[in-house]
């Protein structure tokens, strides 16, 4: 099935596929590791057992999604060199410097304090390990920063020059490190990482709520989760709206291709709602559209011209139809978040949110939604990027490494067949682990026998601060 | 006076390799020696003794890898393509026994899976790079700014037997690990294959010197000249002295000295390597100045380092101090 395509395209496949796979986990665990370090302040600060069961519940999680990240995120470290060579030798002493500080500064981090969070609180008393908490929480912070920092540099580079070689030589690092698109990618990825985690959590809470078998446990973490989705969902569709003007500002093209503006629009360019992008023709199919709306949006006035694809020579243009198509379904689940999380807050204005079955079901729903959008985003952004690597400067088919086409294609498979089989195993596993909540503690009841198996009790885990089972 | 910035970061870049060839060399060799240990009880122990240090051990790797693109971009473009293979290999190898850290635990009626997993992971992972040391060190075709060989130039009798020999070389630090991390049955066991698995050692770093010298012509000047025909003798002694050490160590029951002993094996086997390379980092195509990034990269990263990198081996030594001591089979990490 390989033998038509050229080791470029493969390449790229096994760069989308295992970015990808790799993107989910720390999508979650950036902001599972913060409201980790939440629920540990309050159990500290109010001593109430809820927060601590709820961190505990929680802490095996995140062992399970972070040690999947890791492993997925070493594969990424080396990607760049087994198969984009090229693009190493000549970005690598600008992109490089960037990763060399995220490891220095976040990776060892994480690694370090991660063991005292998972296994040291009998070890080193609660106000340590609440210190390792911050610090794996700041990790992830301070890796998110330094990769969308490189990743930036690519959209949009800066503060450099080319040397006799061909290699991009830093002469600015402030303006390499906050190059123009940098203050909004990392702004508006962070949030996608809190909102991804806020609608797990949610999902969870509501599920759990649904089942009625912690109830207190489970409606504690329904309200966090809510007011992280009432309040940041408006905030992260102002931030995106930021990043686009960004965009257009910086790389015009990728607009056009986002808004399928196949042609110019000297006196005010529509809004396409939905349609069929057809790059052959050069033209939207079926296009439902609003007149002068995209002008409106991105240039706050209805008569404003919008230069298209006509201006961009076909060969330079990204892939159309699925930079069009994965931006909407961003939108479209931004803009569900919000209203889930405007409903949450009538609920509770009302006094329902932890009774309103309706709520909670659609809120398990909603579980998955900040992977498909951090997915469709990062979509959206990179194929939009397209044909570069590094955006008007190295084309993606001059980046690639000098490997045979078989070479590429053996390796793509074996990371199909891997990354299905170990990280399918592991969500499993997370599932399994979110549908175990232990119950809220009765004081008059011993536990029954119709606990299920491998769940710790609170009151044992208060003692021995395990996250697995059964020592 | 100029510093020599690409000196500077070879030395740095050097350490990280190092750090990570002794430190997740043991949690490898810990997973190697799973297959000889079938008791579950004496499994758990096992992965428990490194399950809270493994990740901070194999983020070494990350640094080795990211800090090679950094300040030797045109080493990174050229090693990793010619080591495609086993590469890639040891990439699945650490992604099924890095997950088995976590997975295991999560099942029963899984377990045997990941236990395979964790042990056919660490074998992987410490064969792949055996033999990418060894095809490094056989030298890599560089033409253009890039590799120029082919997919498989790197399988020869002289890489695969680096790789076997890495595998036990590892197996000998995950043992001798345990005999310091574990005690009782386990503890005797493990220092039994620390004696089987050092005497191969020694005997494979033994065959590997003979043998490197007459790959390339560099080598051997490098061993047989002067002034490092003086290093030449010296090392192979300290080589005996090491071995003796974890003899000793191992015979009078003592809990560290085999560890340090394999330390010391490791790090005057990397050493005999380093000075067999130098000045070159891609051997016989590239030395570092020639793979050096330019000026302002190398000087940019530096100034980070000489503060983080202390700063991590402080912490890195904080969260090896809270795991001190043997493991407890009933405490229960997990």
């Amino acid at each position: 099935m390989f033998e038509q395509l050229d080791a470029t395209l493969l390449a790229r496949f096994q760069f989308a596929f295992t970015v990808s796979f790799h993107i989910v986990f720390p999508a979650f665990s950036i902001g599972l590791a913060s409201y980790l370090a939440v629920l540990e302040g309050l159990w500290l600060w109010t001593k109430d057992e809820v927060y601590f069961a709820l961190f505990n519940f929680w802490k095996t999680i995140f062992a399970l999604a972070f040690g999947m990240g890791v492993v997925s995120g070493i594969v990424m470290s080396y990607q760049f060199g087994t198969n984009w060579s090229v693009f190493s030798d000549k970005a690598g002493p600008v992109i490089g410097p960037l990763m060399g500080y995220e490891v220095m500064t976040a990776f060892f981090l994480e690694a370090g304090f991660l063991g005292v969070m998972l296994f040291g609180l009998n070890r080193v008393g609660p106000k340590l390990h609440f210190f390792a908490t911050l610090m794996v929480a700041l990790g992830t912070l301070i890796s998110a920063t330094w990769i969308l920092a490189a990743n930036s540099w690519m959209q949009t580079p800066a503060g450099f020059s080319i040397n006799e070689a061909g290699q991009f030589v830093p002469v600015d690092w402030w303006a390499v490190i906050f190059n123009p698109s940098f203050p909004y990618r990392l702004v508006h990825m962070v949030l996608a990482a809190y909102l991804t985690t806020a609608f797990v959590v949610g999902a969870v809470g509501a599920y759990h709520l649904l089942r009625g078998d912690a109830p207190k446990r489970a409606k504690t973490m329904f309200s966090m989760a809510m007011w992280m989705a009432a309040i940041v969902a408006p905030i992260q569709i102002f931030a995106g709206d930021m990043h686009g003007l960004n965009t257009l500002e910086h790389q015009p093209v990728k607009v056009m291709a986002m808004e399928g503006h196949y042609q110019s629009h000297p006196d005010g360019a529509p809004l396409i709602l939905f349609g069929i992008p057809n790059s052959a023709e050069q033209r939207v199919d079926y296009a439902v559209e609003i007149p002068k709306l995209s002008s409106l949006i991105l240039k706050h006035d209805l008569n404003a011209p919008l230069a298209g694809l006509d201006t961009v020579p076909k060969a330079l243009q990204p892939p159309v139809a699925i930079v069009f198509w994965s931006f909407r379904i961003m939108v479209a689940i931004g803009f569900a978040m919000l209203g889930l999380g405007l409903w949450s807050l009538w609920c509770r204005w009302r006094g329902t949110l932890g009774e309103n079955r309706l709520l909670h079901r659609a809120a398990v729903l909603m579980g998955p939604a900040g992977f498909v959008a951090v997915l469709a985003g990062w979509v959206t952004t990179e194929v939009g990027r397209q044909p570069y690597t590094v955006y008007g400067h190295l084309l993606t088919a001059q980046s690639v490494a000098p490997i045979a086409a078989p070479a590429v294609a053996t390796s793509l498979i074996a990371f199909i067949v891997v990354y299905f089989l170990v990280f399918g195993a592991g969500t499993f596993y997370i599932l399994r682990l979110m549908g175990r909540l232990p119950r809220d503690p009765m004081p008059d009841l011993t536990e029954g026998p119709l606990r299920s198996a491998g769940i710790t009790p609170a009151a044992a885990a208060f003692t021995n601060g395990s996250h697995h089972h059964g020592a | 006076m100029a510093l020599d910035l690409p000196f500077i970061w070879a030395a740095i870049i050097a350490f990280a390799v190092l750090a990570y060839v002794i430190l997740d060399g043991f949690d490898l060799g810990v997973g190697i020696l799973f297959p000889f240990f079938k008791a579950k009880r004496d499994r758990d122990v096992m992965m428990n003794s490194v399950a809270p240090v493994w990740d901070g051990n194999e983020t070494w790797l990350v640094l080795g890898g990211g800090g090679l693109m950094a300040v030797f971009p045109l080493a990174y473009a050229t090693i990793l393509p010619a080591l495609y293979m086993p590469l890639i290999l040891m990439l699945l190898g650490l992604v099924f026994r890095g997950v088995a850290f976590e997975y295991r635990w999560r099942t029963r009626r899984g377990e045997f899976l990941w236990d395979i997993a964790f042990a056919g992971g660490s074998i992987t992972a410490a064969f792949t790079q055996g033999v990418a040391l060894g095809a490094l060190v056989q030298g890599i075709a560089v033409e253009n700014r890039a590799y120029a060989g082919g997919w498989w130039d790197w399988l020869t009798p002289f890489s695969v037997a680096t790789g076997l020999a890495l595998v036990v070389g590892y197996a000998l630090l995950g043992a001798t690990w345990l005999v310091m991390k574990t005690s009782g049955d386990l503890a005797a066991r493990a220092r039994r294959y620390a004696l089987w698995t050092g005497a191969v050692t020694l005997v494979a770093m033994g065959l590997f010197s003979l043998w490197t010298p007459f790959l390339e012509p560099l080598y051997f000047e490098r061993w047989f000249g002067w002034p490092t025909v003086i290093f030449s003798l010296l090392v192979p002694l300290l080589v005996l002295g090491c071995f003796a050490l974890l003899l000793h160590g191992l015979k009078t029951g003592h809990d560290s000295r085999p560890f340090l002993a394999a330390l010391g094996l490791f790090v005057l086997g990397f050493a005999g390597i380093g000075i067999s390379f130098y000045p070159y980092i891609v051997p016989a195509s590239l030395t570092i100045w020639q793979a050096a990034a330019p000026e302002e990269s190398l000087s940019f990263l530096l100034v980070g380092a000489l503060v983080l990198v202390p700063v991590i081996l402080v912490y890195t030594a904080y969260a090896y101090w809270v795991f001190r001591g043997k493991v407890d089979p009933e405490e229960g990490y997990h």
